[in-house]
Parts: C-alpha cells; sequence; structure tokens
C-alpha cells in the first residue's frame, strides 16, 4: 500500500466499509441537563452494537432550552438498527424503562419526516386509562401520570432509512495509554458533528472484531490481524512499532454525516501527530462485499 | 392577487344564506354576482347586496357585515373569507380547512361542528360556538376558534377535538358535556363549565362564578403540558398565551358521569 503521511502519522490507502441502516431520533427533556443526560446515558447505555443490544445508539448532542419544545434543557438521541420492526421494538422498550422511569423527563420526536414510528402511542397505555391526549398544530401528544406528575410523550418521531451505519477509524499507536489519548481526541472532534452518534463505550472500541471464529457458535471473534500480542505469529497488519490499536464507529443519519465525522475525527488525529505516540490510521472493510457505502481515507484528509 | 372584494351597498332585507359563496368556489365575478343568497321565498342574489370587485378567487372579503348574515364560510375546504362587520349565526358551519377572520361580532354556533381550519372573531360570539347543530352528536371536531370578546352560553359543547380560546368572559354552562379538545377562557366563566364532561381540558385563566361540586380538586401542579400548550398559543398569535402559568390547579371530573376530564384554574 502506498503511503501517505500527515504530521509525521501514516495514514492507509485504504476505506472505511458501511452499511446501509434504519435510525431515528428522540428529543428528552428535564427539569436540568443533568437529569436529561441521566435518562439518555440510561437509555443508549446497552447499546454499543446491533451484534447484541438489538440497536446502536447514543447522545448526538446537547440542546438550549431554546431548542426543545418545552423550552427545558435536553438532549437529541439517535437509534440505528437493522429493520424498522426491531427499531420500533428497542425504541419503545428504552423509553419504557429508561425514560419513563427518569425523574422529571419528557420525551418528543427527534427527526420529521413522512415516515413514523410510535413513541407515545405505544407506551400510553400505562397510564391505564388515565392518559390523555393533547393536539396542538400538527401534533399530538400523550400526557401519563406518574408519580412525580406527568410523563409528557409525542406520539410518533421520525424514521429514516437513509442512514448508515460502521463508518470506522483504526487508530493504531505506539502503546496503549497514547493510543487512548489519541482516541479520546478524535471522539471529543466527532461529538460537534451533527447527525452522528459513537455507540461504543466513550466513543471508543478496544475490541474489533473480524467475521467467523474458530468456534461454530461464534458469528465473531477477536481481529486478530490488529492485536498487538500476536504480530508476528498470525498474518498481521500491524508493524512492529504499533502497540496497541483502538477503534471508533460511527454511525450517521446520512451518508454525508458519517462522512463528515471521519474527517473530522481523521483531522483530530493528523493534528495529535507522531509526537505523543500515534503511528498509523487505518479503516476496517469488507473488501468492499457486504456494505454499499465506502469512505476512502485518502479522500478525507486534511 | 389581492382578494375578491364584495362591498355591502345595502341593509339586507332578509336573513342570507352564504353557504353557496366559498373561496374557490368561481373566479368569475358574473357567477359570483349570481349566487342566490335567500332565505324567504323573495329571491336575493350577491349582487343586489354587494358591488363586486374582482380578485384572487381564493380569498374573500366582505366590506360590510351584517347580523343578519348566517353560514359565512359554511363547509369550506381552504382559502381564506374575511368581514368587516358583524356576521350571524352559524359563522364556518362544518369548516375543513382556510380560514376565516370576523372584525365585529358572530351569531349563535359560531363554528358549529367544524372539523380543520381557523375562525377568529375579534368581537363577542353568540352562544354553542363551536357546538353542535340541533340533534347532532358531537361540537367541532378539529381547527381552531379563537374569540377575542366573550363568549355566550355552552361555547364548546360536546367539544369532540381542537382548541377553542376565549379571550374575554364566557357564558354559563362553558364546554358542557365536553368529548375532548381543548378550551382556554382567559376571563370570567359564568356558572357550572365543564358540566358533564367526559374527558378533554378546560383551562380558566381567571375563576367560575360556580364550579360544580363533582369536580375534584386534585391540587396544584407544574406542567409541562402547559408549557407546550402557552408556547402554541404564542406561536399562533393567540393574545394571552404567555397568561398561562406553569402552576395551575387541576380539577379533575365531571364525577356525575365518571368523566376524567380536568378544569385547570390559577393555583
Amino acid at each position: 500500500m502506498p503511503e501517505l503521511i500527515r504530521n509525521d502519522v501514516v495514514i492507509d490507502d485504504t476505506f472505511a466499509e458501511a452499511f446501509g441502516m434504519r435510525a431515528t431520533a428522540v428529543i428528552i427533556t428535564a427539569d436540568t441537563i443533568a437529569w436529561a443526560r441521566q435518562a439518555a446515558v440510561t437509555m443508549t447505555g446497552f447499546a454499543t452494537s446491533v451484534i447484541a443490544c438489538g440497536c446502536e445508539a447514543g447522545i448526538e448532542r446537547a440542546l438550549d432550552p431554546a431548542e426543545t419544545p418545552d423550552a427545558r434543557p435536553g438532549v437529541r438521541v439517535l437509534l440505528f438498527g437493522v429493520s424498522t420492526s426491531v427499531l420500533e421494538q428497542q425504541l419503545v422498550m428504552r423509553l419504557g424503562q429508561c425514560v419513563l422511569t427518569a425523574p422529571g423527563t419528557a420525551c418528543f420526536a427527534g427527526l420529521d419526516g413522512e415516515e413514523r414510528i410510535k413513541l407515545g402511542a405505544a407506551i400510553r397505555y400505562f397510564g391505564d386509562g388515565w392518559q390523555i391526549a393533547k393536539r396542538l398544530g400538527g401534533k399530538r401528544f400523550w400526557r401519563i401520570p406518574v408519580m412525580d406528575g406527568e410523563f409528557v410523550c409525542e406520539d410518533t418521531t421520525g424514521l429514516t432509512k437513509q442512514a448508515v451505519g460502521g463508518g470506522n477509524l483504526m487508530i493504531m499507536g505506539r502503546d496503549r495509554l497514547s493510543t487512548l489519548a489519541a482516541a479520546e481526541a478524535a471522539v471529543s472532534a466527532i461529538a460537534s458533528v451533527p447527525d452522528v452518534i459513537m455507540p461504543f463505550p466513550g466513543g471508543i472500541a478496544r475490541s474489533g472484531s473480524k467475521i467467523g471464529s474458530k468456534y461454530k457458535a461464534l458469528a465473531a471473534s477477536t481481529n486478530d490481524a490488529y492485536c498487538p500480542t500476536l504480530k508476528g505469529r498470525v498474518e498481521s497488519a500491524l508493524t512492529p512499532d504499533i502497540g496497541s490499536v483502538l477503534e471508533i464507529v460511527i454511525d450517521g443519519l446520512t451518508a454525508a454525516s458519517v462522512r463528515a465525522a471521519m474527517q473530522v475525527g481523521i483531522g483530530a488525529l493528523v493534528e495529535c501527530g507522531a509526537a505523543n505516540g500515534l503511528i498509523r490510521i487505518g479503516a476496517g472493510n469488507y473488501g468492499g462485499k457486504l456494505g454499499k457505502f465506502q469512505y476512502p481515507l485518502h479522500e478525507l484528509l486534511p | 392577487m389581492s382578494a375578491t372584494i364584495f362591498t355591502l351597498k345595502e341593509t339586507p332585507p332578509q336573513r342570507c344564506d352564504f353557504s353557496a359563496l366559498i373561496p374557490g368556489r368561481t373566479a368569475n365575478v358574473d357567477e359570483m354576482e349570481r349566487i342566490e343568497i335567500q332565505t324567504t321565498k323573495e329571491r336575493l342574489r350577491v349582487g343586489d347586496l354587494f358591488r363586486v370587485t374582482p380578485g384572487d378567487e381564493a380569498t374573500l372579503r366582505f366590506e360590510g357585515g351584517s347580523e343578519r348574515f348566517d353560514c359565512v364560510g359554511a363547509n369550506m375546504s381552504g382559502g381564506r373569507i374575511e368581514v368587516i362587520g358583524d356576521v350571524g349565526q352559524m359563522l364556518g358551519v362544518g369548516m375543513r380547512g382556510g380560514a376565516i377572520a370576523v372584525s365585529g361580532n358572530a351569531g349563535r354556533l359560531a363554528g358549529a361542528e367544524m372539523i380543520g381550519g381557523r375562525i377568529e372573531i375579534s368581537g363577542d360570539a353568540g352562544d354553542l360556538a363551536g357546538g353542535p347543530l340541533a340533534g347532532g352528536t358531537t361540537g367541532m371536531r378539529g381547527g381552531v376558534i379563537h374569540i377575542q370578546g366573550n363568549a355566550g352560553e355552552r361555547a364548546g359543547d360536546r367539544m369532540r377535538r381542537g382548541l377553542l380560546v376565549v379571550g374575554g368572559r364566557a357564558g354559563s354552562y362553558l364546554a358542557s358535556r365536553m368529548i375532548g379538545g381543548t378550551v382556554v377562557c382567559f376571563g370570567e366563566a359564568r356558572t357550572l363549565p365543564g358540566y358533564l364532561m367526559r374527558r378533554g381540558t378546560i383551562i380558566l385563566g381567571s375563576r367560575a362564578e360556580f364550579l360544580s361540586p363533582t369536580f375534584i380538586n386534585t391540587g396544584a401542579h407544574e406542567l409541562v403540558a402547559m408549557r407546550l400548550l402557552a408556547r402554541w398559543l404564542i406561536e399562533e398569535g393567540i393574545a394571552g398565551g404567555s397568561q398561562l402559568a406553569a402552576t395551575m390547579r387541576r380539577l379533575v371530573g365531571d364525577t356525575a358521569i365518571d368523566g376524567r376530564g380536568e378544569i385547570f384554574l390559577p393555583a
């Protein structure tokens, strides 16, 4: 592979391969930003990968009171799934167990659009007959009596079939801590890109996977080509100087938003430079055989 | 393009039925002038009563109104009607869409059984605004009625859905037999608002002359729903939206019929 170098960091001439997904968004408000965040973190906590969590979800950004329907502090949460039915099921389950239960919250649609999925329409029955529907302008809301007052929840939210999941950056460094510092810088930069989330813990995955396993029961297993303790023992993608690898996975409401996030991420990594242990930037793909979307790294350089 | 203008030439000699004269009906001035609006056996045409100035057929402007003008905007589904003056009864009856603005007063049954659209009355409205017609099972089922002045008795009677706002006072039995929807009354409501209501929301910005003991006081509450309503009223340009307090006293009823409606009052 021809090498491209920026600020002494090698950027692999490869591409990230990403997949079409369904996605939706909600706005969670509360009396304070802390409580809105808490509800959102609880809702999206176990949503790192569709492999075993049902959906991938995260906080897209915090919202000012001026930006929310009830003029209270809030956050916007994005959820991604492989199908509409699974996504709807996950949304409703998480709404009911994590947002409804959090003190002082309200929940509103976070995405416009003709295609809708149920929000309040699905959990209104919790009100046991005491729930109230209200129509204001073109929107419908449910008011469900709860112990701290009422849980207000919009009837439906929008759904998009144009979402993309699996945009990614592989960050290769000299050792674990310096690689982590570079990855954190990239996550911090990508957080300001609209319409994207990074579903893994803190935005970072340390256990990238490959398809297949020697064990029949497992669909995926450790990406040994990128495991530093196996350098030379397996067909490794790593050079001897690389001591640690971390991956950032990006899901976005549009292909363009994923591209923007990757570009911002690469920019932040290049700015880190090689001085503090960052060695190489790569990306994961399946030879272009599985995903519909491709993001060549060399097109995204600063 | 400006509105089609109907300038009133004389006081109407009889009550008139305006249901055939709605926006979008025809662009042709001659056809408009030939529309019959009599309610007795004495024929009366639009052209007899008005001088018509051609304009956009989707906007009709009546310069000069009368409390004898009935069914203005009846069943309209789009466009706009403006009346500089009063109208009679059944303003916008059965309306589905579009907007009507009356600078004076309206008679009884304004917005009766309307399904959508918006009615603005700068003056007062008679009894049964947003209510059912005789024998009807529901009142308004959608849309917005904004009465800037006072409403008569039984405004919002048997209301099913939609929003009715009274800037001034409301007569007795406001939103009697309410089924759903929202009524806001900024001035005083006379006796027994929400009489026999089943569901729906009544918000009284001031007080009620007499509240039925069949309504249960659940105390004062600070509700997000009130913020949403206040904000929506402000966005719709309905004055008084910002007056709705975040904390209000909530009464549930009418328990006389096991109702689960609510009346809000200042805390």
